[in-house]
């Protein structure tokens, strides 16, 4: 069977800056991000021949490919589940230039969630589940749908507000250290936080992602023609998407564990696949639009046992020289929240050694899509 | 009364064709759960099949309507104003009493009619008593809950 394991490699990344509005609409910023990526692969834009993004972007194919000058495309391919679809843009692509369908593709994120609209407001465009049996009930947000998984996994395992402090102040302290971040000169205390204004509790302000305009972008050849690009190739391992079993996305109410989520489904699969486990990974960027996600997905991924997820974040875990140092740009929470795309880049820069916070000799990332919704993961390799 | 205070209603249930049903019954005062005719095994939300048996037919048992909270938040502003009138107010999910796995999201409320932020916060405990009644919003009947020990 062809396997996808280390057969293609990410040799290309590329950014706009971030911030709470930025002026370009969404396509040119997709269009500069996408561009940045090619230049820094040394890859001329007709030379892609594949795309892949996620349903919820507004800027589609042909109009990319039109602007940066693509060559003939023939695979294209977007995933759903907002956040839950970042890494799983790579494994199509992956799989597209493995079996040779494709040799140079593009996976892209570009939003303006910092300016634009807030998605919930929206009460006409409605995912069937939650239209009829949540968001009646005042269960309008993300951050209400998580909170109340977050609520329940405090009550089993005895996970406290300081856990996801942990979380939060890990973040942040990265993104003091990363000037495109958004919080880069925004240090975050303990004081801030137990004191901050409840989002929906027991979520509190700082417990929830950054809203951001902003794009991303990432270029992705085979391993062969890796070792001809600009930079050193970082080695796609494996990749996964996970639906368990009787899931209900983020409102996951309605199995006999709803505390176990996709990140179980999705960890199963790629560490089946992958040369190293668990404790061998070097540095994490583990989708964080909201802290929570962070020790369930510590025990999804195999990190910890079931419950050990807010004990995992003491004694300075998940910091630089930590057990497990996490989103070293400062992830969603702290640099910026587009969709997890940063957390990917971010797991390049890690293992190009080029990271504003990097873990020394790192070859090993995990990178994780969101948690609580069908997801995917990506487990990166340095040469 | 704070109902009167706002100007849009809270959000209908966009009630669809496998879960019509719930909400006819509902209108009766009857709390009602979608179960398999060839396997008995209940499951919700409603869905076109049996995901045990692959059965199409389905029946809607009546639940007795007591359960306990499993889970709930206290959702603040920003929010749509309808609910931001009530804010900080609370949405509980509910475990039955009858189907440990069926679990509803719902209000914890005074009195069927009172309004979303009705209960004092200090109430809302996981693992609290609470019995169903029905309301009428904007003409469809919507399950609300009261504590069995208010």
């Amino acid at each position: 069977m062809a396997s996808l394991k280390d057969a293609t490699a990410i040799v290309g990344i590329g950014q706009t800056a971030f911030a709470k509005q930025l002026p370009e609409e969404e396509k040119t910023l997709a269009c500069r991000a996408i561009t940045a990526a090619l230049d820094d692969a040394g890859i001329a834009p007709s030379e892609v021949d594949a795309f892949a993004s996620y349903t919820m972007e507004e800027t589609d194919e042909v109009e990319v490919a039109k602007a940066i000058g693509a060559g003939d495309v023939t695979f294209f391919s977007k995933v759903g589940y907002g956040g839950g679809g970042s890494c799983a843009t790579l494994a199509h692509l992956a799989a597209a230039i493995t079996t040779g369908q494709a040799s140079v593709g593009v996976a892209w994120r570009s939003r303006k969630r910092g300016s634009g609209p807030r998605p919930w407001k929206n009460t006409a465009v409605q995912l069937p589940t939650p239209a009829q049996w949540t968001r009646p009930f005042g269960l309008l947000r993300p951050a209400d749908e998580i909170g109340m998984l977050a609520r329940r996994y405090m009550h089993e395992y005895g996970a406290t507000r300081d856990h996801l402090f942990n979380v939060a102040l890990a973040c942040r302290n990265r993104a003091n250290q990363n000037p495109a971040a958004m919080m880069y000169d925004r240090p975050l205390t303990r004081e801030m936080y137990m004191s901050s204004r409840w989002i929906s509790e027991p979520l509190c302000l700082f417990d929830n992602c950054l809203e951001t305009d902003g794009a991303l972008a990432c270029v992705i050849v085979s391993a062969e023609r890796a070792r001809d690009c600009r930079q050193k190739p970082v080695y796609v391992h494996s990749v996964a998407q996970g639906l368990p079993a009787q899931h209900h996305g983020m409102v996951n109410y309605w199995n006999d564990d709803p505390l176990t989520g996709p990140a179980w489904t999705a960890a199963r699969h790629l560490w089946k696949q992958a040369d190293f486990a668990p404790q061998d990974v070097d540095v994490a960027q583990i989708y964080d639009a909201f802290t929570p996600l962070i020790p369930l997905s510590l025990e999804g991924y195999g990190f910890c046992g079931r419950g050990e997820g807010g004990a995992f974040t003491e004694g300075g875990a998940l910091e630089s020289g930590g057990r497990l140092p996490i989103n070293t740009g400062g992830g969603g929470l702290s640099e910026a929240y587009v969709h997890g795309f940063n957390l990917i880049n971010e797991g390049v820069k890690q293992l190009r050694g080029t990271s504003t916070a990097q873990v020394p000799n790192a070859a090993t990332c995990l990178v994780t899509a969101g948690e609580g919704v069908p997801t995917s993961a990506v487990l990166l390799r340095a040469p | 009364m704070a109902d009167a205070t706002t100007t849009e209603p809270l959000l209908s249930p966009t009630i669809d064709t496998d879960g019509a049903p719930f909400w006819e019954y509902a209108a009766r005062g009857e709390l009602r759960i979608q179960a398999c005719t060839a396997c008995d095994e209940l499951r919700f939300p409603p869905r076109p099949c049996c995901p045990h048996c692959q059965s199409f037919g389905a029946k809607w048992q009546r639940m007795s309507g007591r359960g306990r909270i499993w889970s709930y938040v206290r959702p603040h502003p920003p929010l749509l104003p309808a609910y931001a009138a009530h804010a900080p107010y609370n949405a509980i999910i509910v475990e039955l009493a009858d189907a440990p796995r069926i679990r509803l999201v719902g209000n914890l409320v005074a009195a069927p009619d009172a309004p979303l932020d009705s209960v004092a916060p200090e109430r809302l405990r996981i693992g609290a008593k609470v019995q169903v009644a029905f309301t009428d919003v904007g003409g469809i009947a919507m399950p609300r809950w009261l504590l069995e020990r208010p």
